[in-house]
């Protein structure tokens, strides 16, 4: 785009350099804020006024990697580490589930008309605006009942209501998208439908289906209410888990940001990872070169 | 029978009926072209035919053995897509191969088979590219030689030639012929364009509203068309068809229309009703000098189409006719005279749209 309508006038060029560096600021800045805050102690941070020139330390980290914390008031157990492999085994596992219920059904869902098949689509797509607190009380009763609260599998369970509409929507359009010829094709061939839907049709339907799951995958790390109310500490998640930070003393805002580095980590190395299949093979030239 | 054999093929979406019960066999060897206007259901039939469209009731025999409540993979038949429908993930080499492995071939066999496909269809430099990185032509080859590679008994070809560039589908018409006739399949090609089936067809099938309008050489559909839609369908630029109403004439009836007076043989009974006299572009001629027989009319434009000229003329009489001519023409609002070869001109019932037997077929019918 900027190289086919930036060749005239320098003007609109610069003006669209402008506005993208108000855009990168305004979104980036926070997050460069909490990372170089992340590197200072409490005392530095509520320094007014508030100074780029600092000692860094790792005090931070520290204390959040072996779990105890230093503070005015004496020693606390943090048990964020333990969130932090909580928050990545709920969503991966979420995940995980979710495409392999979700990615069949979305095929079934664009490839064949039956009976109730756009209410049940509809009603899937419902829970994901539904306002969580409306299910909220019913499920922590039953969960109670069922033996799943404060268990993994009641939490990756309760967590297919953010995963798997998610999934099923986005990769029901790449399946409508993707010409049903070249499967048609593969079948005359002579392979089974099987074959022609999983040799054919979820390659093609690929960056979709990477896509879906990491925006699954974001959406169950950041997800904070099912875990307050569904689990106790042993099981919740870091976006719980930066409660504690929240202590008798004060708020430590040096430990928080460096929290929130470390957990926005490995949504980032995966979007970065996955970027790769998201751009490329979008548009494959399947058919009609 | 041995080659392909559908009786009864009826396809309904809803309501609407789309394919009204079809019957057609094809001789192993053969080929038949399948030709009717867009959306009149030649992708479906096809479709039907191997077994990709649920909603099809058909008997289906291929080489005797009955696939009719058989899976699209349990058929063995060969199919070309009009979009190709090439495996944009596998490179051309894979694509080819994908019917072989299916069916457990050896690689070394699928190796030797796959190079003799590509040498015969001269891909043989492209085995390694991806579709993507293929021109019109080569995927549309590439998607001929998956077909062709298992040596199926029945070939499905919807419309191949649609997406290439003129110049290729001339060499394709060319060369089709002669790898139809080398694969021995029954082959089924759908095609909107007539001269395409009047270049490969042993026989063509005009589908018009769900049923087999006719079925015959296409020599015998561009001369002696059962109806006026399929006169109209086959014949590019599209037969001219002339409002008239013949009188009883010496050897059948006699016609006026365009300034012509034509006598026919056909059957009398087409006397004092109103009819349509068709008569091809190609059969009329032009002339700068009166002619005997020939009418007034005034020339409007020209396009070439191909080698010849397309002439849009009208008639001292009124009617508009199209001629297809070869050489050059005078410039557009000329006079000129028009000269009708009647050997092949047609009478349709104007009502009915069905053609006037000619006299002749009667007597052989007598006989």
């Amino acid at each position: 785009m900027a190289r086919i309508d930036g060749t005239g006038s320098p003007i609109p060029r610069i003006l669209r350099a402008i506005a993208l560096v108000v855009v990168l600021v305004f979104f980036l800045f926070p997050i460069l804020w909490i990372f170089l805050m992340s590197f200072q102690t409490n005392e530095t941070i509520l320094a007014i006024p508030p100074s780029l020139a600092f000692t860094p330390t790792l005090i931070n980290y520290t204390s959040l990697i072996s779990g105890h914390l230093q503070t005015a008031a004496g020693s606390l157990d943090l048990p964020f580490m333990h969130n932090l492999f909580n928050s990545v085994l709920l969503s991966s596992v979420s995940v995980l589930v979710s495409l392999v219920l979700g990615v069949p059904a979305a095929y079934a869902f664009a490839r064949f008309r039956f009976r109730l098949g756009e209410d049940i689509a509809f009603t899937l797509l419902s829970f994901r605006f539904a306002p969580p607190l409306l299910v909220l009380l019913p499920l922590s009763l039953y969960f109670k009942d069922l033996g799943l609260a404060n268990t993994y599998t009641g939490l990756i369970w309760v967590y297919q209501l953010i995963c798997l509409p998610l999934i099923l929507w986005i990769v029901r359009g790449y399946f409508e998208d993707a010409s049903p010829d070249v499967e048609y094709a593969y079948r005359v061939d002579g392979h089974s439908w099987w074959r022609a839907f999983t040799r054919i049709a979820i390659p093609l339907a690929g960056p979709g289906i990477a896509a879906a799951g990491l925006l699954a995958f974001i959406f169950a790390w950041n997800n904070f209410v099912f875990a307050l109310i569904l689990a106790s500490a042993d099981k919740q998640p870091v976006t719980v888990g930066a409660l504690a930070f929240v202590t008798a003393s004060g708020i430590q805002y040096g430990q928080i940001a460096a929290a929130i580095v470390l957990s926005i980590m490995p949504t980032l190395a995966l979007a970065l990872y996955a970027q790769r299949w998201l751009v490329e093979g979008l548009s494959l030239g399947a058919v009609k070169g | 029978m041995n080659g392909l054999d559908i009786h009864g093929l009826r396809v309904a979406f809803g309501r609407n009926e789309l394919l009204k019960g079809i019957d057609l066999t094809v001789a192993p060897g053969e080929t038949l072209v399948l030709f009717g206007p867009s959306g009149c259901g030649k992708t479906v039939l096809l479709r039907a035919i191997a077994g990709l469209e649920p909603a099809a009731r058909a008997n289906v025999r291929i080489a005797g053995r009955d696939v009719s409540t058989l899976g699209p993979e349990s058929r063995g038949l060969g199919m070309a897509f009009q979009n190709f429908a090439l495996y944009p993930h596998m490179t051309a080499r894979e694509n080819i191969a994908s019917p072989l492995q299916a069916r457990n071939v050896t690689p070394a066999d699928i190796e030797t088979r796959v190079n003799e496909v590509a040498a015969l269809l001269r891909i043989t430099h492209v085995l390694g590219h991806s579709p993507k990185e293929l021109s019109n032509g080569q995927k549309q080859r590439t998607a001929l030689a998956r077909a062709l590679v298992g040596k199926p008994k029945v070939l499905l070809l919807d419309d191949p030639l649609r997406n290439v560039d003129a110049k290729l589908r001339y060499e394709m018409r060319l060369e089709l012929p002669r790898l139809l006739r080398a694969a021995g399949a029954a082959t089924i090609y759908v095609s909107q364009d007539y001269r395409e089936a009047m270049g490969l067809a042993d026989r063509v099938a005009i589908l018009l509203d769900g049923h087999i309008a006719q079925l015959a050489p296409p020599e015998e559909i561009y001369d002696a068309p059962n109806s006026v839609k399929v006169a109209r369908l086959f014949g590019d630029p599209p037969i001219n068809l002339l409002p008239c109403r013949p009188v009883a004439g010496p050897r059948g009836v006699a016609v006026s229309a365009a300034g012509w007076q034509i006598n026919l043989a056909v059957e009398r009974g087409a006397a004092g009703r109103s009819c349509l006299l068709g008569i091809r572009p190609e059969a009329i001629a032009l002339s700068q000098s009166e002619q005997p027989g020939a009418a007034r009319a005034q020339l409007i434009a020209t396009t070439p189409l191909h080698e010849r000229l397309v002439v849009l003329l009208r008639a001292a009489t009124g009617e508009e006719v199209v001629a297809s001519v070869l050489g050059a023409v005078p410039p557009p609002g000329s006079a000129v005279w028009l000269m009708a070869d009647t050997t092949h001109a047609l009478l349709f019932d104007a009502e009915s749209g069905a053609r006037i037997p000619a006299v002749a077929q009667m007597v052989e019918h007598a006989a």
